[in-house]
This record gives C-alpha cells, sequence and structure tokens, in this order.
C-alpha cells in the first residue's frame, strides 16, 4: 500500500476534472444563479451528512441535534466575517473551532448514554443551543442576523466537500475507524479488545460537529442571513433523513443521499401545499421497503477502489 | 403569596396537559419500545375534532370531549396497524424516521385542509373566576376543569390497567415481550388497546387546551409533544407514573421559571432538566434499572 | 508468583450473590479449567476477571506486565495489561469482515494516531501492513486465512468461535480467558481445539483459564481444575481428583 500509486493518482484528476468543469460552467454563466443555490445547497448537505454518517452511521451513535453544530458555525463564520470584517478563511476556521469545542463539551456527559436515551439527549441539547441563540441579541436573536457576506465561492464549497469526504473516509478506513466500527457493532466486545470507546464516541463527535461547523460557514457565507430556527429539529432530522436514506455506514451513500434528497426537494416545490405530505409519505415507504438506504450494504465500487487497496471492506 | 398560589395552580394545569399526553408516549414506549413523535400531532387532532364539534354541531363541551377522544384513539389505532406494525422489527432508527413521517403526515395534512391559520375555539366554558379563600388568588374555572378531568381520566386508566384483563396483558407484554406470547396475549389487540388509550389522552389533552387557550392551529403539537416526551423521559419511560410525576414536575417547574423571571428561557427548561436527569438518573426518576447481560 | 490471584472475591446483584467467597490463584504457563452446572457463577466470575463488574468484595491481582489490582480494573485497560477473552454467546462484530475483527483485536499494538490516518502519512501504511501480515499468520494456524474477508456473521458456528479466540489471541496477551470455547462444536473440532490449545499456549508463553462444559476438553488439557455451584467454588485439584470428588458429583448429578 502507498500513498502514490495509480489508484490514488485516477482518483485525484476525477477531482480535479469536476472541479475545472464545474468552475468553467459556473463563471461562463451556463449554470445560472438558482442552479448554483442548488449546487451549494448538496454540498452543504453533503457535508452534513457525511458527518452525521461518522457518528451515527459508523460509530452506532444516535445524535439528533447535529443542527445545533452547523448554526453554532455559522453564528461564528457570520460573527467573525459580518461584525468584525476578517476574512472568509477565519470565519471557517472559527466555526470549525467553535462547533468542535461544541461537539466535545456535549459529547463528554452524554455520550455516556445509549440508545435512545443519547437520541433524547442530543435533541435536548440542540434545543438548548437554539433557545440561547433565540435570546443573544449580539447576534440578532430571534430576528437573526443579517448582511454577512457573501464568501462562499465554488472552489471554497466543493474543496470543503472533497476534503470532508476525504478526511472521513480516511478516518474511517484506519485503526482508528475499525475501533468506532467495532463500537456500533458490540461495546463490550470492543472495551475488551481494548478499545476506549468514551473516547472514540466523543473522538467522532468533535470531527463530527467540526465538519457541520464548516457546513454552517459555507450556509452562512453564502445566504447572508442566518436565524435560529432554521437550525432546530427538523433541521437535525432532515440531516438523518439523507444518512438513512443513502445508507448508515456509506459515506458514497451519503453523497448520493443528498444529491438526490435534494433534487426531490426541488420537484416537490411545483407543488408547495402538499409538498411536505408527500415527503413523509416518500419517507415512510422508504422506511418500510428500502431501511438500508441506497447503499445501505455496499458502497459504490468506484469509491471502494479510492485510495489504498482495499482488502478489507470498511465502508459497507 | 397570593402570586405564588396563582402560579402552582397554573402549573398544575399545565402539568395535567403534560401528563396525558406523557402518558401516551409511555405507554407506547413500554410496549414496543418506540417514541412516537406523531403523537403530539395526535394531541393536535384532538383539539381540531373539539374544534369541530362545537362550532359545527354545537355540541356541549363534555360531549366534545368524549367524540374527540374517541375519534383520536381510533386514529392511534389506524396509524398502528398501517404506519408501525410494518416496522415492528426494524431497526431503532428507522423506525424513529417512521414516527416522524407520520408526524408530518398528521402536520401537513391538516394544514392542506384547514390551512395554516389559527382557528379559535368557541367559549365552551363558562370564563368564571373563583376566589381562593383569602389569599386574593383566582382560580380560573377552566384550570379547575383541566386538573378535575384530567384527575377523572387518570383514575379510569389506573382501572384500566390494574383492573382489568387488557391493562394486565398491556403490563405483561411491556416487561417481556416473548414471554407474554408464549403464554397466549394476543400482541397486536394488546398493541391496538395501549394506541388506543394512549391516544385518547392526547385528544383529550387537545380539547382542554383548546378550550383553555381558545386557539389552535396544525403545528400545535410539536412543542408541547416534544415536552411531554420530555417529562415522559424525566419521570421515567415507560413507567406509567413516572408519565404522570414527570408531567406535573415539568409543568410547576415551566410554569415557575416562567413567572420568576426567567420567561425567555421557559422552553429551555425542559431540555435543561432532561439532561440533568438524564446524567444522574439515566433511567428516569421513577425508571427501571435494566442491565445488558453480558 | 502467580499470574492471577483472587481472594475471597464476591459480587452481589441485589439479594442475589453470583459469586461468593471465591479465592484461587493461577500460575503462569498453566491451563486452569473452570466447571460448574449453569448459572453457577462462572461467566460472572470472568467479567469481575475483566472488570466488566466490579466486585462487591474480596479482591484480584495480576502480575502480568505490571502489577495491577481490582480497583484499577476498566474493561478496555485489560488488553493493555496482558488479559484477554472471548465469550459465552460469541461476540464477534458481525458486519465485519474476519480479518477486520482480528484486527481489532490488535488495536492495542498499534497507536498510529488519527493525524496519520487522516493525511495517510507514512505510519500508517507502514502499521496497517504489519498488523495485517501479523493477522494472517493468525488466521493460518486457524485455517481460517482463505476467509479473510468473509463477513464473520457468514460463517458456521464452530468457526465464528475459532475467529474469536484468534482475536483475542491478536491483542498478545499474557492471560487468555475463554468461555465455553467448545461449546456447539463436534467432537472432530473438539479435538481439533484441544491441539490447538495446548500448542498456542506453548507457541505464545500463554496461561488460559477456560470455561467449559466438554469434560473431554476440560480432563484433557487443564492441569488444575476449579469447580464451581451456587456462585462458590466447591472444589480444586488434578483434573483425576476432581472426577473422584463426591461434592462435585453431587452438585453435577443431584444426590443424597
Amino acid at each position: 500500500m502507498k500513498l502514490f500509486n495509480l489508484k490514488n493518482a485516477f482518483s485525484l484528476s476525477v477531482v480535479l476534472v469536476i472541479y475545472a468543469a464545474a468552475g468553467l460552467l459556473i463563471n461562463s454563466g451556463f449554470i445560472d444563479s438558482y442552479l448554483f443555490l442548488n449546487i451549494v445547497l448538496i454540498g452543504i448537505n453533503i457535508i452534513l451528512a457525511v458527518s452525521l454518517n461518522l457518528i451515527t452511521g459508523f460509530t452506532g451513535q444516535f445524535s439528533l441535534g447535529h443542527a445545533a453544530f452547523m448554526s453554532i458555525g455559522a453564528y461564528a463564520s457570520a460573527v467573525i466575517t459580518a461584525k468584525l470584517s476578517l476574512p472568509f478563511w477565519a470565519g471557517v476556521a472559527a466555526a470549525a473551532f467553535f462547533a468542535a469545542v461544541a461537539g466535545l463539551v456535549i459529547g463528554i456527559p452524554t455520550l455516556r448514554l445509549k440508545g435512545d436515551y443519547l437520541a433524547i439527549a442530543t435533541l435536548g441539547f440542540g434545543e438548548i443551543i437554539k433557545i440561547i441563540g433565540l435570546n443573544i441579541d449580539y447576534i440578532g436573536g430571534a430576528t437573526g442576523l443579517n448582511d454577512i457576506p457573501q464568501y462562499t465561492t465554488w472552489t471554497w464549497l466543493y474543496f470543503s466537500v472533497v476534503a470532508t469526504v476525504l478526511l472521513v473516509s480516511n478516518f474511517v478506513r484506519s485503526y482508528n475507524g475499525r475501533a468506532c466500527i467495532a463500537i456500533r457493532e458490540d461495546e463490550i466486545a470492543a472495551e475488551a479488545m481494548g478499545v476506549n470507546t468514551t473516547y472514540y464516541k466523543v473522538l467522532v463527535f468533535t470531527i463530527g460537529a467540526l465538519f457541520a461547523g464548516v457546513a454552517g460557514a459555507l450556509y452562512a457565507n453564502y445566504f447572508y442571513f442566518i436565524k435560529p430556527d432554521s437550525f432546530g429539529f427538523m433541521k437535525s432530522i432532515d440531516i438523518l433523513v439523507i444518512v438513512v436514506f443513502g445508507g448508515m455506514g456509506s459515506i458514497s451513500g451519503s453523497i448520493a443521499g443528498a444529491v438526490l434528497l435534494s433534487i426531490i426537494s426541488l420537484f416537490l416545490q411545483s407543488i408547495p401545499e402538499l409538498r411536505m405530505v408527500v415527503y413523509s409519505v416518500i419517507l415512510f415507504l422508504i422506511m418500510v421497503y428500502r431501511p438500508n438506504g441506497l447503499l445501505g450494504k455496499a458502497g459504490f465500487k468506484f469509491f471502494k477502489k479510492r485510495g489504498a487497496r482495499n482488502a478489507y471492506s470498511q465502508s459497507r | 403569596m397570593e402570586q405564588l398560589i396563582q402560579q402552582i395552580i397554573n402549573g398544575v394545569s399545565l402539568g395535567s396537559i403534560y401528563a396525558l399526553i406523557a402518558l401516551g408516549y409511555t405507554m407506547v414506549y413500554g410496549i414496543i419500545n418506540l417514541i412516537n413523535f406523531a403523537h403530539g400531532d395526535i394531541y393536535m387532532v384532538g383539539a381540531y375534532v373539539g374544534f369541530a364539534m362545537t362550532t359545527f354541531l354545537h355540541i356541549g363541551f363534555f360531549p366534545a370531549l368524549l367524540v374527540s377522544m374517541l375519534i383520536c384513539s381510533l386514529l392511534g389505532v389506524v396509524i398502528e396497524r398501517f404506519a408501525y406494525k410494518p416496522i415492528r422489527n426494524s431497526t431503532r432508527i428507522a423506525a424513529l424516521i417512521t414516527a416522524i413521517s407520520v408526524s408530518l403526515f398528521l402536520e401537513y395534512g391538516m394544514m392542506y385542509f384547514v390551512k395554516a391559520e389559527t382557528r379559535t375555539f368557541p367559549e365552551v366554558l363558562q370564563n368564571k373566576q373563583i376566589k381562593l379563600f383569602n389569599t386574593g388568588a383566582v382560580l380560573d374555572i377552566k384550570s379547575l376543569y383541566i386538573i378535575l378531568v384530567t384527575v377523572a381520566l387518570m383514575l379510569v386508566l389506573q382501572y384500566i390497567i390494574y383492573r382489568t384483563k387488557v391493562g394486565k396483558a398491556m403490563r405483561a407484554v411491556s416487561l417481556d415481550r416473548d414471554a407474554a406470547q408464549l403464554m397466549g396475549i394476543d400482541m397486536n389487540s394488546t398493541i391496538a388497546y395501549t394506541f388506543a388509550i394512549g391516544s385518547a389522552l392526547a385528544g383529550a389533552a387537545g380539547v382542554l387546551v383548546g378550550t383553555y387557550y381558545n386557539s389552535i392551529n396544525p403545528l400545535m403539537g410539536v412543542v408541547p409533544g416534544l415536552k411531554a416526551f420530555v417529562a415522559a423521559v424525566i419521570g421515567g419511560i415507560g413507567v406509567i407514573p413516572g408519565a404522570v410525576f414527570g408531567g406535573f414536575f415539568l409543568g410547576i417547574t415551566e410554569t415557575m421559571v416562567s413567572a420568576f423571571g426567567g420567561s425567555l428561557y421557559k422552553d429551555a427548561v425542559a431540555f435543561a432538566i432532561l439532561i440533568i436527569v438524564l446524567l444522574v438518573k439515566p433511567n428516569g426518576l421513577l425508571g427501571r434499572n435494566v442491565k445488558e447481560k453480558v | 508468583m502467580p499470574i492471577v490471584k483472587v481472594d475471597k472475591l464476591s459480587k452481589a446483584f441485589g439479594g442475589i450473590r453470583a459469586v461468593s467467597d471465591i479465592s484461587m490463584s493461577v500460575e503462569g504457563g498453566e491451563i486452569v479449567g473452570i466447571i460448574g452446572p449453569n448459572g453457577a457463577g462462572k461467566t460472572t466470575f470472568f467479567n469481575l476477571l475483566t472488570g466488566i463488574y466490579s466486585p462487591s468484595s474480596g479482591a484480584i491481582t495480576y502480575q502480568l506486565n505490571k502489577e495491577v489490582s481490582s480497583k484499577s480494573f476498566k474493561p478496555h485497560k485489560m488488553a493493555k495489561y496482558g488479559v484477554a477473552r472471548t465469550f459465552q454467546n460469541i461476540r464477534l462484530f458481525k458486519n465485519m469482515s474476519i480479518m477486520d475483527n482480528v484486527l481489532i483485536g490488535y488495536h492495542n499494538n498499534l497507536d498510529y494516531g488519527v493525524v496519520p490516518s487522516l493525511f495517510r502519512l507514512p505510519s500508517y501504511y507502514r502499521n496497517e501492513s504489519n498488523a495485517r501480515a501479523e493477522v494472517l499468520k493468525l488466521l493460518e494456524i486457524f485455517k481460517l486465512s482463505d476467509k479473510e474477508n468473509e463477513p464473520a456473521s457468514r460463517l458456521p458456528y464452530g468457526e465464528q468461535r475459532k475467529v474469536e479466540i484468534a482475536r483475542a489471541l491478536a491483542a498478545k496477551p499474557k492471560l487468555l480467558l475463554l468461555d465455553e470455547p467448545a461449546a456447539g462444536m463436534n467432537p472432530r473440532e473438539t479435538q481439533e481445539l484441544t491441539s490447538l490449545l495446548t500448542w498456542i499456549k506453548d507457541e505464545f508463553k500463554l496461561t488460559i483459564m477456560l470455561i467449559e462444559h466438554d469434560m473431554s476438553l476440560v480432563m484433557g488439557i487443564c492441569s488444575k481444575v476449579f469447580v464451581f455451584d451456587y456462585g462458590m467454588l466447591i472444589a480444586s485439584g488434578s483434573p483425576y481428583e476432581i472426577q473422584n470428588n463426591s461434592q462435585v458429583i453431587k452438585a453435577y448429578l443431584g444426590g443424597e
């Protein structure tokens, strides 16, 4: 196994080609601003889904408060760029940092809980963060924060998505990732084999929160307006739905899920009154007939070949 | 002092509502380990049914209450049969998302039919107020209705659970599903009864809230549903007295916090208590401790 | 110097005394058997030895890589101390491949950190290759190397048990605790396991404690046998002595 091999070179070129091609289409106006808006949304959702997948899909820790980390990232970046007039990379860095700290602080006490209790606790924390946000006037309270400079470009978006997917994939296909999957499969056996389950659970929670924060920064600095209500329980559910739809424990699934659900959502825009009703029915049908999601049991063959020789199947 | 008594009364009223809704959550969780996210929306449907009964059919408070409870209990059974039965053996997460999909369906389905605006409940209960002894506090007769109806329903529930065959079956299934089945208990009907009873209680809560606050809207079940769920967890999810305890505990605490300065944060109270309880006593204040066998 | 010494160990769950006043010691290089009727507290004893339960009273002292006593037992530290185990109801990671399962056993012997994983630094590749090579060697011992990529759930029961043992061995323990390793095996497989265990003990310089119901295995390789009944140690000695101990016979067969 080597870092510099043929498959990695191929993957790298594909990544660069997509970047250049799409960049061209966007700059020439072929992809209009409406389409670009949707691309931004898809990109943000991919980051959110992959980061949640790390926590819930790979490590089996039920988190229903993921949107809270996104909101912390969004507000951090908004304050840094709008109020303190600092450049975007500072905003993204702040977003990642504060979201990660939040992940650490919330993770340490709650990850002692299991299953449904953990889910409820994360939900609770998510709501608390939202309510705190509603009550801080410096960031606009319930009316939200306006005039956030639009710094999110195709470059920022694309490479954030690539970085997230790459880093999370690399983490998962390493001894750390194996430990996390073992925790999901059987926590007691994992512990008996020397895996410090608390450490890993908090670690992935923090990493997941970090990337969600980055997604939040990208969101804030594209839509130039944010308010706490956009990052509540429903948003956390939306992210979870993408993860489940794409397949828990499958990174390629999260990418496919984000894309597909955004497309489905787009089609539903045409029937605004019944949109949510149809969405709920689709959700229901998926859960009943294909609960493992699109790529639940087997990742894309293409993605399996990426990176090191995959002699062991870690991405399901 | 009169402030305090006033707030305690308000707290107990609010707590009654939470308790009624929480009972449904806890009973369903106790029997099939499902967090029924759609439960708060059954409460909402109850309010709308009550609204329809009193506004269009001009029937009185108690008949409307009973009709609403009946319709909600049927709704609960239908939901269980068509939405939850197919996923009874699915993973936790699949069950959770299914419940959420049902919740969204009810919310936005209702919104499609009745439009999103708030409706006003007609005055079905007299707007009378009783002076409490010499303290100067006033007891709104509506609060009294809420508390009395709640107490009555809980006594009925007690009777059903401890004195009827159905109740015994429910208790058995919640303790050990397989053993209960082996003893000849019909799982499907027991689960159906559980949903029926829990939903009826939620429907009652809906009507009570409608008459008390006079306004209803399709999304009114979201926040109370979440809080009632929190109440159930605080008391110990799956434990019936826990839901009652949790409901009143939360109602009183929330009212106190709101009255004595923290009204901005009153919604956060529920979640803060939740987290403290989960960290200190994970199975809830009255919950049972089930350890995994190694 | 005994590798593990147990001193008046007791564990009660509410009113039930699962384990009462157990005292025993095991020397390095021994293969020791623990037998007794179901519910006698044998697995509870193992759970105490591995930190899953903490004792209600009494003490456990290990002399492995360094001296550790029962006050500092945390389940995930046991592997580092040199103690590895298998479980009564096989606890393999069902959706992971055999290779991955055993690699988890190897977990404590890997420590190249989060950063090399994320950025695929050379230490990642080096450590992973080494780990996989070593695990492959282990799988060869158990004749499972051709199935390295099979998900664990697809293997037949007997082979799953072998994978669990391989996984425990990957932790490079000094003491191996096996909970009913021959359960579900037919006589031929049990025979295979018997010779395999003796070979492993010598090859990896281990001490082995095993809980078993299969007397051919116990009598075949154990130098010492401990008999549990109702949470108490009712007899200990050589296999021959135990076979002829009247209390033991009474415990298993009932009697006047």
